[in-house]
C-alpha cells in the first residue's frame, strides 16, 4: 500500500473540516449518530456472516472496517457496500461488540456522494431521485420515480417492467400523479434549514 | 488519649513523606511538605519529618524504626501510597522498633493527590492539608491489640465436584474433619459427566473416581449428599452452619446399592441434569453406576406414589426393605472452623440464542449434550449418532463463542471452550472418520500441553475456519443443501461468506455461575460479581480467599477455568485453611464498633443495619450489643446511633473530628482561622 | 376504545392499498380507534438517511412534532408499515439519546413553526398493538370462520424485529406475535426458518439479479415447508415478494405461486368479512386459490388446480424417535 493514502488528502469544498491528522476511522465514528461503538471490532465476521448481500458486496462489512482502519479512505468509499446493505440490520443485533453497523453503511453512503466517489452510480441515484419528490411534494412518487430511475439507468429493461406496470395501474396500487401535502412549505423550509446545519 | 488543648501536645510524632520514585514526587514538592510538617506542626507533636525515596524499601522502614528507638516517638505517620498496599508493612515496622502498631497512621498522597492531580502546586498544598489531617488524627488513637479467636479444627465444603474433592481430601489427609455437603445424589460435579478430558484425553471418570472413592471411604469425611447448606452464623473459627439433608426415602444402612428399584421403576423421566436433557432415568435412581455415595434417591416430583398413591414396586421389590416413603429431610447443625465454597458453574442455555437453532433444529447439540453422546456409559454408549440415536454425522460443525466474548449474552471468555472444541473435533475424527469444521474467532491454547493439542488436532485434518459463526439453518439454498444444516459464516481470512452444509452441529457454550449464586453468597456473607462469579479478595494475589475471613472459594464458582486450575485452586484453598487450624487461633484486626452501654437508649436504629448480623439486643437490659468477633467495623451504625453511644475503635467520633481539623489546617501554625481550607 | 394517533405512510395509500383497507375493515371490529396524524409527510425510508444525516431526523421530526400537537389522551403513534415504524422510532429514539442532535433537529424545525420534545409519542407497530394491547382473547372471540386447514408462513421481515432499541417486544431473530396471533384465527403456522430474512427493499431498483435471490430465497423458504401463503405485515415486503415472484420464477425458472397477503387481510377473513373488502383480489400472484381452503369461493376451473394443490403436498413428516429434544419455552403455547 502506498503512503500517499496515509498523508493529508484535500478535501471537497462542502466535507465538513477536519484536522491534518485525524484517522479515517476517527472521521468515520464522528460522522455517525450516537457511540457507534466502530472502534471496538473485534473483526470476527458475524456481519460478514449474517449480511443476506455480502455475496454481492466488493468487501463483506468486516472487511470495509478493517479497511478503515487501515486508512483505505479511497478504497473504501469506492466499493459497493454500503449501496448494498438492505438495512436487515442483522449485522448490528448479532454483533458480539454492539457496533452499530448500519449506522456505519450509512455514514459511509452519504460520505460517498458528497464526495463523488461511488463508482457504481446506481443506488445514490435512485436514492437522490426519490427524495427529489420528498423534496417538492412532501410524499414519496413511486410512478415518477420508477420511470425516471429506469429511463436514466436502464432504459432498455423498461420495455420487461411494462406488465408489472400496468398491473400495478389496473390493481389500484399506484397513482399516475404525485399527491403533495398541505403545508409543503414549512416542510421545505424545515428541510433547507437542517441542510444548512449539517454544513455549516 | 487526646492532645491537650492549650495546644502543648503529649505525643512525639514522627512524620515520613515518601517520593514513592516519581509517582508522588513528580507531582508533588514532597521535600517541601516534609520540612512545612517540621516547621508548622511541631507544636503539634511532630519532632521530626523526613522524606525519603521509597519508604516502603526496607532502608525507609528502618528509617521509621531507628526514630523510634533513637528518639522515642509515640506516633507515626506515613505519607505516602494508599493503605490498601503498605499499611501492614509500616504497622509491623513500628511494632518491631517496640511501638504499638496501631498507633501508626497511613495518609495517602499518591492515590488522593499526586494520581488525580496534574496542578502541582495545589497537589502539594493538599498534601499538607492530608498530612496535616493525619497527625491530628494519629494523636488521638489508642494502642489495641488485635483480637484472638480460636479456630474450631472441622471444614465445610460445600460442593463435591473436582474442586470440592480436591480440597476436602487434602484437608481430611492433613488429619482434620471435613463436611462434604453436594446438593446432588452423589459427588462429582460436572467432570462426572465429561468423557475424555483435554489435553491429555483422559476419561475423565478414570481420572475422577478414585478420587470420589477416596471421599466416600475417607475417615475424616463426612459426606452429606442430596443436602444443602440453608443458614450460616457465626464468624471465621467459629461457623455454626445448618445443613438440610432432604430426604431420600432410602434407608442408607439397609441399602446394598443393587440397583433392582432403578430397574424395576415404571416411571422414566428425562435427566436433565446428569443426561443433559439427553437421556432418560427412573423416578427412583443414581445419577450414574460409579455415584459415591451408592444410594439412590426418590424424585418426589415424578414418583407415582408420591404423585397419585400408587404403584409402589421399589418397596415391594427391594431385597432388604430398604424403601422408606415416610422418610423426612433432617436438619443437620455442624460447628466448623473454616468454609470453601466450591459449587461450580452452569452452561447457558443455547435456546437464547435462537439464530443457532438449538432447540428448534434436532441436530444442533451443545457441549454437554456431545460430552454425554461421546461417553461410553451415556444414552447412546459411546456412539456419536445424530439426535435419531442412529445415523453417523459424515460432516460436523463445531461453533466456538457460543454466548461468550458477546455483549448480548457474557462479555468474558469462558476459558476451555477452545480446548473443548479442539478435543471434540479429535474424538469426532477418531469415533467417526466425519468431516470436521471448528468455527472460531481466535485459539486460545494457553496452558501447558495446549498448543501441542491443537498441533494435534490440526494433523488430523480437521478444517479450521475463522469466523464467528452468523446463522445456522435448515433452510436450503443452493444445491447440495437439502436436508442438512447449514452454517453460515464469513470466511474472514479469505474474505467471503460462506455457506457450509453439515449433518451435526455442536455449540460450545460459554459457561454460566450457578443460577442461584446470588442467594448462596448471601447466604455465606461474601459478594458475588454483577453476573455472578464469587468475588475473590484480590484476583492476582489472593484468588482463593473472599472478602470474608474464614471463607474461601475454589473452581469455576470464582470464573471459568480448566481442570488443572480447578485443582490448584481447591488446593489453596485447602492450604490456607490448614494454615487456620494450624495455628489454633487467629488474630482479627481490632477495627470494631462497640456500645457504651451507659449511652445507649436501646432504640435499636442500629439493629438492622449491620450487613454483618453482629447486633445482638438485649431485651431483658434494653441494650444493644456489638459481636467484636463478626464485626467488620463498617462504621454504619456509629453513624446511625443518634445517641453516638457506639464509637469505632479506629474511627472514633474524636479521631474523626481531629483529622478535619487537620485537612482544613485549621491547627497548623500560623494559619488564620479564615485561610484554613485548601485548594 | 382504545385510540391511537396513526401515521400511514405512503405506501398504504396505494402501493399498499390492500393493507389500508383491511385496517379499515377489521379495526371497529377489535375495538381500534384511529386518528391520522394531520398533514404527516413521508418518512424518508432508507433514502433520505442515504444522502442527508440531520435533514433525514428533521424529516421525520415532523411528523412527531405533528403527531406530539395531536397528543390528546393517547401518546402513541402506530405505523403499520415496518420501515415508517423503524424510522419513527428511531429518530425518537436517538433526540432521546443524543442532546445536541434534539437541539439541531429543533433548530430546524423552528423554522417551520415546529417543535418536538423527544419522548413525548411513543412509537409503535400495529402488530404490537394487536397482540399485546387488543390481545389474543379478544380477537379470538370475533373469529367466525377459523382458516382451518391453512397453512401459513409468517413473514415479518427485517425492520420491525431489529434493531433492538429500549421498544423491543418480541425477539430480534425469532419474533412470535404474528404467529401467535395466526395460530388464534386457527390457521397452521409453519416453523418459518426465513421469517426475518430481508426481502431486499429497494434492491429491484439497484440490481434485478441480487434482488430476485433474496427474494427467492424467502418463497423457496416458505414453499419448502408446503405453505399455501406467505403472511406479512410491511408494504416493502408484500410488494417484493408479490409483484417480483413472476419475474422470479422466469429468472430462476422456477413456478413458484405462493400468493402474499397481510395479516390484516387474514384477520378479516377470520372475522367472517368479504375478500374484496380486504382488498383481496388486488394481489399479483392470486390468493384465492388458496383461500378456497377455508371456504372463499373459487370459480370451478381454478378449484380444481387448488384440490390438485392439496394432493400433491406430501404428508407430515413424523419426527423420528431417538433422543429426546430440549423442551422450548413456548412449546406448550395456546392453540397447539
Amino acid at each position: 500500500m502506498d503512503d500517499a493514502s496515509l498523508s493529508v488528502r484535500e478535501t471537497s469544498p462542502k466535507s465538513p473540516p477536519y484536522t491534518a491528522h485525524r484517522s479515517f476511522l476517527e472521521e468515520v465514528i464522528e460522522a455517525t449518530p450516537g457511540d457507534s461503538r466502530l472502534g471496538m471490532c473485534i473483526q470476527c465476521g458475524t456481519c460478514g456472516g449474517s449480511c443476506p448481500s455480502a455475496a454481492d458486496m466488493d468487501h463483506t462489512p468486516r472487511q470495509i472496517f478493517a479497511m478503515i482502519r487501515a486508512d483505505m479512505r479511497e478504497q473504501v468509499l469506492r466499493s459497493n457496500t454500503p449501496w448494498y446493505c438492505v438495512s436487515c440490520y442483522y449485522c448490528t443485533v448479532r454483533c458480539p461488540q454492539e457496533v452499530h453497523i448500519t449506522d456505519v453503511m450509512y455514514t459511509l453512503k452519504r460520505m460517498a456522494i458528497r464526495e463523488k466517489l461511488y463508482d457504481d452510480s446506481t443506488a445514490p441515484d435512485f436514492s437522490q431521485t426519490f427524495i427529489g419528490y420528498i423534496e417538492n411534494y412532501g410524499r414519496s412518487f413511486e410512478f415518477g420515480l420508477a420511470t425516471r430511475h429506469n429511463l436514466r439507468h436502464r432504459p432498455f429493461q423498461l420495455p420487461a417492467m411494462v406488465p408489472m406496470g400496468l398491473g400495478m395501474l389496473t390493481k389500484g396500487r399506484m397513482d399516475l400523479t404525485p399527491h403533495r401535502i398541505e403545508n409543503i412549505e414549512q416542510l421545505q423550509k424545515i428541510l433547507a434549514r437542517a441542510i444548512e446545519l449539517e454544513v455549516s | 488519649m487526646s492532645a491537650q488543648t492549650n495546644g502543648q501536645p503529649h505525643e512525639r510524632i514522627g512524620v515520613y513523606v515518601c517520593h514513592c520514585g516519581s509517582n508522588i514526587a513528580g507531582v508533588i514538592d514532597v521535600e517541601e511538605v516534609a520540612q512545612w510538617a517540621a516547621d508548622k506542626l511541631g507544636h503539634r507533636g511532630v519532632v521530626i519529618a523526613r522524606d525519603y525515596k521509597f519508604m516502603c524499601s526496607s532502608l525507609g522502614q528502618e528509617l521509621i524504626e531507628r526514630d523510634i528507638v533513637e528518639l522515642g516517638l509515640t506516633r507515626v505517620v506515613v505519607a505516602a501510597c494508599s493503605p490498601h498496599l503498605h499499611e501492614q508493612t509500616f504497622r509491623t515496622a513500628c511494632a518491631r522498633a517496640g511501638l504499638n502498631r496501631y498507633l501508626c497512621e497511613l495518609v495517602s498522597i499518591r492515590e488522593h493527590a499526586s494520581w488525580v492531580h496534574t496542578d502541582k502546586r495545589a497537589a502539594t498544598e493538599k498534601a499538607k492539608a492530608l498530612l496535616a489531617g493525619g497527625v491530628e488524627r494519629v494523636a488521638q488513637h489508642a494502642p489495641l491489640e488485635p483480637l484472638r479467636v480460636p479456630i474450631h479444627p472441622a471444614t465445610l465444603v460445600v460442593g463435591g465436584g473436582i474442586a470440592g474433592i480436591q480440597a476436602a481430601l487434602e484437608i481430611a489427609d492433613a488429619g482434620y474433619p471435613v463436611y462434604l455437603v453436594e446438593r446432588e445424589p452423589s459427588i462429582g460435579g460436572h467432570m462426572a459427566q465429561f468423557d475424555k478430558t483435554f489435553p491429555t484425553m483422559d476419561c475423565a471418570a478414570c481420572i475422577l473416581t478414585p478420587r470420589m472413592v477416596s471421599v466416600g471411604t475417607h475417615p475424616n469425611i463426612t459426606l452429606l449428599t442430596w443436602s444443602e447448606v440453608t443458614d450460616v452464623k457465626g464468624y471465621v473459627g467459629n461457623f455454626t452452619v445448618t445443613v438440610r439433608r432432604k430426604a431420600r426415602y432410602i434407608k442408607t444402612d439397609l441399602c446394598t446399592g443393587c440397583g433392582i428399584c432403578q430397574d424395576k421403576c415404571p416411571k422414566k423421566v428425562i435427566d436433565d441434569v446428569f443426561e443433559a436433557g439427553l437421556g432418560y432415568r427412573k423416578a427412583v435412581y443414581t445419577p450414574f453406576p460409579q455415584a459415591v455415595p451408592k444410594y439412590p434417591v426418590i424424585d418426589y416430583d415424578n414418583c407415582i406414589y408420591f404423585q397419585k398413591g400408587t404403584c409402589r414396586a421399589c418397596e415391594k421389590l427391594c431385597p432388604t426393605e430398604a424403601i422408606d416413603f415416610e422418610q423426612q429431610d433432617e436438619y443437620l447443625t455442624l460447628d466448623v472452623g473454616n468454609i470453601v465454597l466450591a459449587t461450580g458453574f452452569d452452561v447457558m442455555d443455547a435456546r437464547r440464542i435462537a439464530q443457532y437453532g438449538y432447540g428448534r433444529l434436532a441436530n444442533v447439540f451443545t457441549s454437554l449434550e456431545f460430552e454425554r453422546l461421546s461417553n461410553a456409559a451415556g444414552p447412546t454408549n459411546g456412539r456419536i449418532v445424530l439426535r435419531d440415536g442412529v445415523t453417523t454425522p459424515q460432516t460436523v460443525g463445531i461453533i466456538h463463542c457460543v454466548g461468550s466474548r458477546d455483549r448480548n449474552f457474557n462479555n468474558y471468555c469462558s476459558a476451555i471452550c477452545c480446548m473443548q472444541s479442539l478435543k471434540f473435533a479429535h474424538l469426532i475424527k477418531e469415533r467417526t472418520g466425519a468431516t470436521v469444521y471448528n468455527f472460531y474467532i481466535d485459539i486460545r491454547t494457553t496452558a501447558k500441553a495446549y498448543d501441542e493439542f491443537y498441533q494435534h488436532v490440526l494433523e488430523e485434518g480437521t478444517i479450521f475456519v475463522r469466523g464467528r459463526v452468523a446463522e445456522v439453518t435448515d433452510a436450503a439454498r443452493l444445491p447440495g443443501e437439502e436436508g442438512k444444516l447449514i452454517i453460515q459464516v464469513e470466511d474472514t481470512l479469505v474474505g467471503r461468506q460462506r455457506r457450509i452444509p453439515v449433518d451435526m452441529v455442536v455449540l460450545s457454550v460459554g459457561l454460566e455461575p450457578r443460577r442461584d449464586s446470588q442467594e448462596v453468597a448471601k447466604l455465606f456473607g461474601i459478594s458475588c460479581s454483577a453476573n455472578g462469579w464469587i468475588i475473590e479478595k484480590h484476583p492476582k494475589l489472593d484468588p482463593v480467599a473472599t472478602m470474608t475471613e474464614g471463607v474461601f472459594v475454589a473452581g469455576c464458582a470464582q470464573g471459568p477455568k480448566d481442570i488443572p486450575s480447578t485443582v490448584a485452586q481447591g488446593a489453596a484453598a485447602a492450604a490456607r485453611v490448614l494454615a487456620h487450624i494450624q495455628q489454633k487461633e487467629i488474630a482479627l484486626e481490632p477495627i470494631r464498633a462497640s456500645v457504651d452501654e451507659t449511652k445507649c437508649s436501646g432504640c435499636r436504629i442500629c439493629n438492622n443495619l449491620c450487613p454483618f448480623n453482629a447486633i445482638t439486643f438485649h431485651e431483658d437490659r434494653m441494650v444493644t450489643e456489638i459481636n467484636p468477633a463478626l464485626c467488620q467495623g463498617c462504621g454504619t451504625c456509629v453513624a446511625a446511633c443518634p445517641a453516638g453511644a457506639i464509637s469505632g475503635t479506629v474511627f472514633s467520633n474524636d479521631q474523626v473530628l481531629a483529622q478535619l481539623e487537620g485537612l482544613l489546617l485549621r491547627t497548623v501554625k500560623g494559619m488564620q482561622l479564615e485561610e484554613g481550607v485548601p485548594a | 376504545m382504545p385510540k391511537y394517533l396513526f401515521y400511514p405512510g405512503c405506501s398504504l395509500q396505494r402501493s399498499a392499498r390492500p393493507y389500508q383497507d383491511s385496517i379499515n375493515a377489521v379495526k371497529e371490529l377489535i375495538g381500534l380507534e384511529l386518528e391520522d396524524v394531520r398533514d404527516w409527510n413521508c418518512c424518508g425510508a432508507t433514502e433520505y438517511v442515504a444522502i442527508h444525516h440531520l435533514a433525514a431526523h428533521a424529516l421525520v421530526g415532523r411528523n412527531l412534532a405533528l403527531a406530539a400537537q395531536q397528543v390528546d389522551g393517547t401518546r402513541t403513534v402506530m405505523a403499520a408499515c415496518s420501515a415508517c415504524y423503524l424510522n419513527l422510532a428511531k429518530t425518537d429514539s436517538y433526540l432521546r439519546a443524543d442532546a445536541d442532535l434534539a437541539e439541531q433537529v429543533n433548530t430546524a424545525l423552528a423554522a417551520g413553526g415546529l417543535h418536538y420534545t423527544p419522548g413525548t409519542v411513543r412509537v409503535r407497530h400495529l402488530l404490537d398493538i394487536v397482540v399485546n394491547d387488543i390481545g389474543l382473547d379478544t380477537i379470538k372471540s370475533r373469529v367466525v370462520r377459523p382458516l382451518k386447514g391453512l397453512r401459513v408462513a409468517p413473514y415479518y421481515g427485517c425492520m420491525i424485529a431489529r434493531p433492538d432499541r429500549d421498544n423491543r417486544w418480541d425477539n430480534v431473530e425469532h419474533p412470535v406475535a404474528m404467529d401467535r396471533l395466526m395460530k388464534a384465527l386457527g390457521a397452521e403456522v409453519i416453523d418459518f426458518p426465513m421469517k426475518t430474512h430481508c426481502c431486499g427493499g429497494h434492491m429491484t431498483q439497484i440490481n434485478l439479479p441480487v434482488a430476485f435471490e433474496l427474494i427467492r430465497r424467502l418463497i423457496h423458504g416458505a414453499d419448502q415447508y408446503q405453505a399455501d401463503l406467505i403472511v406479512t405485515l410491511c408494504p416493502m415486503c408484500q410488494l417484493n415478494l408479490d409483484a417480483y415472484q413472476a419475474d422470479v420464477n422466469r429468472y430462476f425458472n422456477t413456478d413458484y405461486r405462493l400468493p402474499v397477503v397481510y395479516f390484516t387481510q387474514l384477520v378479516g377473513l377470520a372475522f367472517g368479512l368479504e375478500p374484496d373488502r380486504l382488498g383481496l383480489g388486488k394481489e399479483f400472484v392470486d390468493a384465492r386459490p388458496a383461500l378456497s381452503r377455508i371456504g372463499i369461493e373459487l370459480p370451478p376451473a381454478e378449484a380444481a388446480e387448488a384440490e390438485a394443490a392439496v394432493a400433491r403436498r406430501a404428508r407430515k413428516q413424523k419426527a423420528p424417535a431417538g433422543l429426546p429434544m430440549p423442551r422450548m419455552p413456548n412449546d406448550h403455547e395456546e392453540g397447539q
